[in-house]
C-alpha cells in the first residue's frame, strides 16, 4: 500500500474544501443542477435513477484495511448498508443523499481516499493487475507505475477537459488480468534482454459500440520516459480527438480512423519535442517504490501439513481452495480470491459487515492488503496456507466463501435498468438466473473456465464484447431483449466476441447460457475451456442448439 | 463589453480592455485589436503596419503552430472555449508558452468558467473573459486553492516530485 505524504494529504483536504462551496451554492440555489452538474461530475457524484451515487476510487484496486472499514461505515451511515465494487475496481454507493457528500468525501479524506476523477472526460482511475506484488510472472510491481500515473494525470491541467473519458490499465504480468488491451491506454511491463525496464504501450482498445482490441504502438518504451509519452499521447489525443460526437469521441476512433501507422507517427513527432521534462526523475520514482509499506514474508515449506489436513477433512474447503486459490512467489503462501458473486446476489456488491469480514481477515492473515479486481471480486494477496482454513473460515461465516472464481457464476454484469438511467435492459436478473443454473458446483467445476459478462445497453460497462459469452441488453419495442455474442476475451488473448444469432428474449437467456454449456462439453476435448472449444469449432453447433426450437 | 481579468504575479485584477474584438465580417475600427486567424492571415500586415498593437483569436479548431513566425509581433493570442467543456485551447496554450517561448498575452475567450481557471493558469494563461461572471476576487480565489500540483505543466509551479526532494 502507497503510504500518502503531506502532499498527497493536502491535495486531498484542498479538494474536499472546494466541494464543499459548490455543494453549499448548490444547496442555497446559486447553481442550477445543469451548472452544478459538471461540478459535480468532476467528483464522481452523478444523479442515476432514484438517488445520487458517489463512485469512490480505489486506486489501482488496492485497498488497506482502515480504508476498508471505513468504506464499510460509510455504507452503513449515508447508505443502505452496503456498497458496490465496479469493473473499474472503484466503490459505488447507490443511495447518497447530495447534503451528505460534503462530508463523505471528508470522512475518506481521513483515510487517504477521495472520488477525484471518478467521472468525467477525464483520465480516470488505473486498474492494475490484482496480483501484484504476489505473482512470480512480474518482471516488476505495476503498482509503482500506477501511482505514478495517478499523481501525474490528477488534476492534470491540460488533460482535464479531453473529448471523452480515458482509462489505463497496467500490467507486468505475461497473463493480463485487467483487460489492457481494450483500454484506451493499456501498458506492459518488460524487461528487455539487457534487462532494462520498459513498457509495451497498447493504445486505442475499448468497448462501447464501437469495440477495439488496441493495438501496439511501441514494443518498448524506456521505464523512465513513461509520463512524457502518455503525455504526447494525451495530447495528440486532446487535439484530434472527435468532439462532434460523444460515441466517436474515444481514443480508439481516433487511432482507427488515422490508422496505427499514421497515430504512432503524430505521438512520435510529439514525444521528440515534449522532451523529457515532465518525466519523474529517478529519485522520485524509488521515493514512490519506497512508500509502499513492505511485505515480509516467512521462509515457508512449499507444502502445510495443516492445510492438507484441514482440506482432507472439510470437503468445502478443499473447492474453496481448488477454485479461489492462486499461485503465490513464495513457497508456503497463497493468492486467496474473495468472490463476490454469490448465487443470487448482485455481481460486486458487499455489505458492510462483509467489508469489516474482509478487513478483519486482512488485517490478521493476510499483511493489511486488499485488492479489488476489475471482474468485482477481491483479494487477500498473501496468505500463508496454514491459515488458509482460517480465512475461509472467516468468509464462510460472512457468506463470502463462494468457490466460483473463473467459473460460470463468476459473472461481470452492469448495474443495468435496476439503477442506470441508460440502461435499456436488465442486467442483474440475468445475472442472478445463470448463477441459479449452475447453483450446483460439481457441475460448475466441471464446466470450468468460463467467463460471462452483461451490459444492461451498448455502452458495455459489463464488457459483454470480452465475454467468453457476453450478453447485451437491447430494447426491442418496449421489451427487453439479448444479443449474445461467443468468444470474446479480455485477457492476453484478447478478441472480440462474435455474433451467435437473433437476440432472445429476457426468459430465454438463461436456458440459453445452459444450452450453450452442454454444446461445449458435448464437443470439448482434452483440457479445453469453453473458448478454446468455441475457437475450435467456431459458432455452427452452438447457434443450431440454441435455435434449435425456431428451426 | 466582457470584462477582462488579468492575472499578474497571482494576483488577480479587472482591468479596462484597449483591445476590440472585430468579426471576421466586420470593420477593422481603429486602435488595438484583436481579429480571427483567417483575418489576421488577410490584413495582419496591414494592421501591424499602421503600429496598432494586434491579438489573434485562436478557435479550439486551430492550432496556434500556424502563428508559429508571427508570434513576436503579437500581442495577444485569444484562445476560445466554446460551450460543451473543451480542453482543446489547453493544449495551445501550452505550446505558445512551452514551445515557441510566447511571452505576450494569451487570453481565454468565449465558455470561460471558474471551475477551469486553475487549469488555465497553469497552461499559461494570463488573461480571462470570464463567462460567468466571475468577479477578479472570486477569479483569484478560483486559481488558488490548490496547495501543491503533481505536473510540470506550463507555469512556474515546483511540481510535487521537485517539493519532495526538499
Amino acid at each position: 500500500m502507497y503510504q500518502y505524504d503531506t502532499v498527497d494529504r493536502q491535495m486531498l483536504a484542498d479538494r474536499t474544501a472546494e466541494f464543499r462551496g459548490q455543494v453549499a451554492r448548490r444547496l442555497s440555489g446559486e447553481l442550477t443542477e445543469d451548472q452544478f452538474k459538471r461540478l459535480r461530475l468532476m467528483n464522481g457524484l452523478y444523479l442515476q435513477l432514484h438517488a445520487y451515487m458517489l463512485r469512490v476510487a480505489v486506486p489501482y484496486g488496492s485497498l488497506n484495511p482502515t480504508q476498508m472499514r471505513k468504506l464499510a461505515w460509510i455504507g452503513r451511515t449515508y447508505d443502505k448498508g452496503y456498497g458496490h465494487f465496479t469493473t473499474r475496481t472503484n466503490l459505488q454507493f447507490h443511495w447518497i443523499r447530495l447534503k451528505d457528500a460534503p462530508d463523505i468525501l471528508d470522512h475518506l479524506a481521513t483515510v487517504d481516499m477521495h472520488a477525484i476523477q471518478t467521472s468525467g472526460n477525464c483520465i480516470r482511475n488505473v486498474t492494475a493487475d490484482p496480483y501484484a506484488g504476489a505473482t512470480a510472472e512480474e518482471v516488476d510491481d505495476p503498482r509503482v507505475w500506477a501511482e505514478a500515473l495517478r499523481q501525474w494525470s490528477t488534476f492534470h491541467p491540460e488533460f482535464s477537459l479531453l473529448p471523452r473519458k480515458f482509462k489505463f490499465a497496467i500490467t507486468a504480468a505475461p497473463k493480463d488480468r485487467t483487460a489492457a488491451r481494450v483500454h484506451d491506454i493499456g501498458l506492459v511491463l518488460r524487461r528487455a534482454r539487457d534487462g532494462a525496464l520498459g513498457f509495451e504501450v497498447i493504445v486505442g482498445g475499448g468497448m462501447g459500440r464501437t469495440p477495439y482490441i488496441g493495438p501496439t504502438i511501441r514494443e518498448f518504451l524506456p521505464a523512465n520516459r513513461l509520463m512524457s509519452y502518455m503525455e504526447a499521447i494525451l495530447r495528440v489525443y486532446n487535439r484530434h480527438g472527435r468532439r462532434d460526437n460523444n460515441y466517436k469521441a474515444r481514443i480508439k476512433i481516433l487511432v482507427a480512423a488515422l490508422g496505427t501507422e499514421e497515430f504512432t507517427r503524430q505521438v512520435e513527432a510529439e514525444w521528440a519535442k515534449i522532451g523529457d521534462s515532465v518525466d519523474l526523475p529517478d529519485t522520485e520514482l524509488a521515493r514512490i517504490r519506497g512508500a509502499f509499506t513492505r511485505t515480509g514474508f516467512e521462509t515457508l515449506p512449499a507444502r502445510s501439513e495443516v492445510f492438507e489436513a484441514a482440506k482432507a477433512s472439510n470437503p468445502a474447503l478443499a473447492r474453496f481452495a481448488r477454485n479461489n486459490l492462486k499461485p503465490h512467489k513464495k513457497p508456503g503462501y497463497a493468492i486467496v480470491e474473495i468472490s463476490l458473486k454469490g448465487i443470487g446476489e448482485t455481481p460486486g456488491d458487499a455489505t458492510s459487515e462483509q467489508m469489516e469480514a474482509v478487513a478483519d481477515l486482512a488485517e490478521r492473515y493476510g499483511q493489511d492488503d486488499i485488492r479489488v479486481t476489475h471482474e468485482q471480486n477481491l483479494v487477500l494477496p498473501h496468505v500463508k496456507l496454514d491459515d488458509v482454513a482460517a480465512v475461509w473460515a472467516g468468509l464462510h461465516a460472512a457468506g463470502i466463501a463462494t468457490p466460483n472464481i473463473n467459473l460460470v457464476s463468476d459473472i461481470i454484469a452492469c448495474p443495468g435498468l435496476d439503477y442506470c438511467a441508460l440502461a435499456n435492459a436488465r442486467a442483474i436478473p440475468i445475472a442472478q438466473h445463470i448463477a441459479e443454473k449452475f447453483r450446483d458446483p460439481d457441475r460448475a467445476e466441471k464446466v470450468g473456465e468460463l467467463k460471462i459478462k452483461i451490459s444492461g445497453c451498448i455502452n458495455a460497462c459489463g464488457h459483454h464484447h470480452v465475454g467468453h459469452i457476453g450478453i447485451l441488453g437491447v430494447d426491442k419495442k418496449g421489451e427487453e431483449f439479448y444479443q449474445l455474442t461467443l468468444g470474446g476475451s479480455g485477457a492476453e488473448d484478447a478478441a472480440l466476441g462474435s455474433s451467435l444469432g437473433p437476440a432472445l428474449p429476457y426468459e430465454k437467456v438463461a436456458d440459453a447460457v445452459d444450452t450453450l454449456v452442454d454444446v461445449y462439453l458435448r464437443e470439448r476435448q482434452d483440457g479445453e475451456r469453453f473458448l478454446d472449444t468455441f475457437r475450435r469449432t467456431g459458432v455452427t453447433p452452438f447457434k443450431e442448439a440454441v435455435y434449435a426450437d425456431a428451426h | 463589453m466582457p470584462t477582462l481579468i488579468e492575472l499578474k504575479d497571482t494576483l488577480a485584477r479587472t482591468v479596462d480592455d484597449p483591445f476590440t474584438h472585430v468579426a471576421d465580417g466586420d470593420d477593422l475600427a481603429t486602435g488595438d485589436v484583436i481579429v480571427s486567424l483567417t483575418r489576421f492571415q488577410a490584413d495582419g500586415e496591414r494592421l501591424l503596419s499602421e503600429g496598432r498593437r494586434v491579438g489573434v483569436r485562436v478557435a479550439a479548431g486551430e492550432e496556434v503552430e500556424a502563428l508559429a513566425y508571427d508570434l513576436p509581433r503579437l500581442s495577444v493570442v485569444a484562445l476560445d472555449f466554446p460551450k460543451n467543456l473543451d480542453g482543446r485551447a489547453f493544449s495551445n496554450a501550452r505550446l505558445l508558452r512551452e514551445r515557441y517561448g510566447y511571452r505576450g498575452e494569451v487570453r481565454a475567450v468565449g465558455d470561460v468558467l471558474r471551475e477551469y481557471a486553475a487549469f488555465m493558469v497553469r497552461c499559461g494563461f494570463d488573461a480571462f473573459e470570464p463567462a460567468d461572471g466571475a468577479s477578479a476576487n472570486e477569479w483569484q480565489a478560483a486559481t488558488g486553492r490548490y496547495r501543491h500540483v503533481y505536473q510540470r505543466s506550463a507555469d512556474d509551479r515546483s511540481p510535487a516530485f521537485v517539493e519532495r526532494q526538499g
